[in-house]
């Protein structure tokens, strides 16, 4: 009996690799089981504890950044993980999109009165799912990371019980998110069928080892057009968006902030690793798809957001022709055959980053001006005049928007000239061309919002009343002007001294395969 | 005497997966009553499952079938998530159907 426990021998487990995963999960548990144990802590403190966690993974990430740097990227627990720059970056977005985002939480649970401890939890399990969806080396470990993310987003959305539109948004999200599980679950199956392993590095070894039979061939590709869907569908790529816009109207507006940073960064980041590690060798056959894809979502997403009168469900648009900017990036990078994916793996990760930042930084705003609970809804009215109640929250939100729009001196700017370099540079034009031509149509949706804050005249004879009431309540609190303030800098930093986040990509195209 | 013997081969399984996926897929698009949109996505997982176990009994491989026990584990997550959230609709009104909510549109 004893000699049976002995001979059994578990993969070896690097401890100190996987402990931004271990410091987010021991803060979850114990937030939820002091927070559920003790008496209701004093205001902001939740908040707090979770912001301390996501730093403490943050310092981690930092630590194994340096590590990665000195000894080069390598798989951890057996194969199932990778350590390597590209899932880094990704993984340091995560953790502080969880940081910023607990920061505003914390205000908007104080005003809507309901300040409980599951909300921070469910943003760290969220956040766990998210980094080992960016690390994951197979595609079961993806999946169960997919779904520790997804999860906890549905529970997310639906978390305010009070207001019947964000429970819709959560049962929404939570329909058509199990359905495309789903659909990236059979695609994982038939890949298993057609190659006999789920490790990414070994299906591009056997992909790469013999030219497979017909039959094989038909399954693989059946099984990389059902995990494209499933992504698709995670991503808000046009035709799955369908989603989006309702559930980034419903959800609490800090969620929303959350599901559109951390959530699309972790599946976007997942697609890149899973189609750039695991199916190099069918770039022929993949790489039109997500052209076709790439320009759809561009087109739709831009164009669709100018007629809306909602301001979450125009960011939410917005949001929408952000992904295709990433796709063009690993369009760019399909054209390149070997795992080495050169420029567009960079211009993807700097593109999430600085996303990241921006998008938070935005919704921040949003949550402040514009009430969820308010009768009119959060129609654009609300940023009417804003300039003059609030001019210093009026100029960041024209800083952030600047740089969504890709004005250069902004983190934008940076993110999008990546992207377009990256697929100039590998030569396909027209799809350079398009994201150029959607940029300036998703401009002018930004500067819709622009206008209402600085030239709108408030003194109409109906707004008199709302705009009394808004302007008292617009007050900045501690915490969210914080966030606010580190998203501005983030942007302004890196759109002025872009070098100090293209300096630290050199080694981003070594992915980990061994 | 005609002696009609049919073994089912793996083709078979895949096969009825298949259609068990189709049928599971068809019923989140037409049907409007959430409890049954979540059990044609958990149809969907189980098609997903049989074709697993079907594809490593015909590699050989145990991998695939212990995925199984993954993907269990997951659907059972997400009814209890999915429940969840269908409970707290039903405290705020009487009935759910899909077509109730429809506060969200633009």
């Amino acid at each position: 009996m004893n000699s049976d426990l002995t001979t059994f021998a578990g993969p070896a487990i690097d401890w100190f690799a996987v402990s931004p995963l271990i410091a987010l999960l021991a803060g979850a548990l114990l937030l939820l089981l002091v927070g559920s144990l003790t008496p209701q802590w004093p205001r902001g403190w939740y908040g707090i504890a979770s912001v301390i966690t996501a730093s403490v993974a943050i310092v981690f990430l930092i630590l194994l950044w340096r590590d990665v740097t000195n000894s080069g990227p390598k798989l951890l627990v057996g194969g199932a993980l990778a350590l390597d720059h590209f899932a880094l970056l990704a993984s340091i977005a995560i953790c502080s999109s969880v940081l910023l985002v607990s920061l505003v939480t914390s205000d908007y649970l104080a005003r809507e009165n309901s300040d409980l401890p599951e909300i921070y939890s469910l943003y760290l399990t969220t956040a766990i799912g998210g980094l080992v969806m960016v690390a994951a080396n197979d595609l079961v470990v993806l999946f169960l990371g997919l779904e520790t993310l997804s999860l906890s987003l549905y529970l997310l959305a639906a978390s305010n019980r009070k207001r019947t539109e964000s429970q819709e948004a959560g049962l929404k999200y939570f329909i058509l998110g199990g359905f495309a599980s789903a659909f990236f679950l059979y695609g994982v199956a038939l890949t298993y069928g057609a190659t006999g392993s789920t490790r990414l590095v070994d299906i591009n070894v056997v992909l790469n080892a013999y030219i497979s039979v017909p039959r094989n061939d038909t399954l693989l590709l059946v099984g990389i057009g059902l995990m494209l869907v499933g992504f698709a569908f995670k991503v808000s790529l046009v035709p799955f968006h369908a989603w989006t816009p309702d559930v980034y109207q419903g959800a609490p507006t800090p969620v929303t902030a959350f599901i559109a940073s951390s959530g699309k960064i972790a599946a976007l980041v997942a697609l890149v690793r899973v189609f750039i590690t695991a199916f190099p060798s069918r770039a022929d056959d993949w790489g039109p798809v997500v052209f076709v894809l790439s320009a759809l979502t561009l087109v739709v997403g831009s164009v669709v957001a100018i007629v809306q009168v909602d301001v979450k469900r125009m960011l939410a648009y917005s949001s929408v022709s952000h992904a295709g900017f990433i796709l063009v990036g690993l369009e760019a990078a399909s054209h390149r055959s070997s795992a080495d994916a050169g420029d567009g793996l960079i211009a993807i990760a700097v593109y999430v980053v600085l996303y990241a930042a921006l998008v938070v930084g935005t919704f921040s705003i949003v949550t402040l001006v514009v009430r969820d609970s308010s009768d009119d809804g959060t129609t654009l009215d609300a940023f009417k005049g804003l300039a003059k109640r609030r001019p210093q929250l009026a100029l960041a939100m024209t800083v952030l928007l600047l740089a969504q729009a890709g004005v250069p001196m902004t983190s934008g700017f940076v993110a999008k000239f990546a992207v377009i370099q990256a697929a100039v540079a590998v030569g396909s034009y027209k799809l350079a061309v398009i994201a150029m031509i959607c940029a300036v149509i998703a401009a002018f949706v930004y500067l819709r919002i622009m206008v209402s804050m600085w030239i709108s005249d408030t003194t109409t004879s109906d707004s008199t009343i709302s705009d009394a009431t808004t302007s008292e309540t617009v007050e900045v609190p501690v915490f969210t002007g914080a966030a606010i303030t580190i998203a501005v800098a983030i942007t302004l930093v890196i759109g002025f001294f872009p070098s100090l986040l293209l300096d630290l990509t050199t080694n981003l195209t070594q992915l980990a395969s061994k | 005497m005609i002696s009609l013997t049919l073994v089912p081969t793996a083709t078979w399984y895949l096969v009825l997966a298949a259609v068990l996926f189709g049928i599971g897929t068809f019923g989140v698009l037409v049907r409007r009553n959430p409890l049954v949109m979540f059990m044609c996505i958990e149809l969907m997982l189980n098609a997903v499952n049989l074709s697993f176990v079907t594809l490593a009994r015909q590699l050989k491989d145990v991998n695939g079938q212990t995925i199984v026990f993954f993907v269990m584990v997951v659907a059972a997550a997400e009814v209890v998530v999915g429940l969840g959230i269908v409970v707290a609709i039903m405290r705020n009104r009487s009935s759910v159907t899909a077509d109730d909510l429809a506060e969200l549109k633009g």
